[in-house]
């Protein structure tokens, strides 16, 4: 799959990484609903950190478009406040 | 493939990577439904790239402008952190503990204001670097899409055509709106720092940082009453250098005072308090 950070770049993931990524997603919600804006960083960063880490980023020229699109890094907790709410990334069917 | 990547990016996607998706479809449906020809599809899809690259260099320099106004403003504050210093050890030297904290409780406030200041401007740094490398990015993706649109003008059959378009479309259209928005948030960014940098200015202006060594309209109350005694001072000396051609019986107290202060500030310059 391929994962956008957004403002930044696309990376090529392995397709069996959605999991964790939506795993992080849902917890990143519930942060967000709790007002646990550390529980949020901490969250969003080990999504941004799992993209980095385990993909592959994709040559400048690739034209290719995204699964999935990551808020900037440095989203505001009042931003995530708008962005994390529902459903998670990749839908559950 | 690629449809199924956006039936399910479509679907699950809310917020920013929502909206981000809505706009780059939105994009991208104007430019295809905007001719039946497929060349003049690409022709036009690329006219546009080209005009964005060329607003994109514009924004990156509004947030290189207002980064450059940030600087300035710590540097002035960094001099008025080194007077205010320098003015709270003169208080003491006169023995006006009552100045010097006054003029230390600036300094604290200024040293605040810096810091939050050098932050912004570091933020505005990586920032600055980030749509930098974006803007990289879409230009090479830009160029990739030229060199596509060749081969799929000569490769391709009208309904081949489309659908390798719709493809190479929504690669770089992606890149575009998501530095349209990289762009839009910079901008937001640099507005709040402007409101923030203009808020300090004021403040500046007010006297509350206000350049205590500067003598006339601008000076405020601590300014005032360092010039008096100053002035106090100067009489003392001059008073005392007279007493000593004229006898013995001149003080020495000048610098025990200082000596005094030099220690009081010491323990002082920390804490913004002395003690």
């Amino acid at each position: 799959m391929i994962v956008r950070i957004a403002g930044e770049r696309q990376y090529r993931l392995s397709d069996d990484l959605a999991e964790r990524l939506n795993d992080l997603d849902n917890r990143c919600v519930e942060a967000v609903e709790g007002g646990d804006e550390a529980r949020f960083r901490d969250l969003f960063a080990q999504m941004i950190a799992l993209v980095e880490g385990e993909g592959a980023p994709l040559a400048d020229d690739e034209l290719v478009e995204s699964d999935v699109i990551l808020p900037p890094r440095d989203i505001t907790f009042k931003e995530a406040q708008r962005e994390f709410t529902g459903e998670g990334l990749i839908p559950d069917d | 493939m690629a449809r199924r990547r956006s039936d399910r990016k479509e679907a699950c996607l809310p917020g920013l990577a929502g909206r981000l998706s809505t706009t780059i479809k939105a994009k991208i449906s104007k430019w295809l439904d905007r001719a039946e020809d497929p060349a003049e599809t690409l022709d036009y899809g690329y006219r546009k790239q080209v005009e964005l690259l060329q607003n994109v260099k514009k924004g990156i320099a509004d947030v290189v402008t207002s980064k450059k106004r940030l600087q300035m403003q710590s540097q002035k504050l960094e001099q008025q952190v080194a007077k205010l210093e320098a003015q709270a050890r003169q208080a003491l030297a006169h023995g006006r503990e009552d100045l010097a904290r006054a003029a230390l409780e600036r300094k604290a406030l200024a040293q605040r204001e810096l810091q939050s200041l050098d932050q912004q401007i570091a933020e505005l740094e990586s920032q600055q670097q980030r749509l930098t490398e974006n803007e990289q990015r879409l230009r090479a993706k830009v160029e990739a899409f030229r060199t596509k649109k060749e081969v799929i003008k000569a490769q391709y059959s009208a309904a081949e055509a489309q659908v390798r378009i719709s493809e190479a479309a929504h690669g770089v259209g992606e890149q575009m709106a998501d530095l349209g928005l990289a762009l839009q948030r910079a901008q937001e960014k640099v507005e709040d720092m402007q409101a923030r940098a203009a808020a300090v200015e004021e403040l500046e202006r007010a006297g509350t940082f206000d350049d205590l060594a500067a003598l006339g309209s601008g000076s405020d109350d601590i300014d005032r009453q360092l010039a008096q005694l100053e002035t106090g001072d100067q009489i003392e000396r001059e008073l005392a250098r007279l007493k000593g051609e004229i006898g013995p019986g001149g003080r020495a107290a000048g610098q025990l005072d200082a000596g005094k202060g030099d220690a009081g500030q010491s323990s002082g310059a920390g804490a913004g308090g002395g003690s």
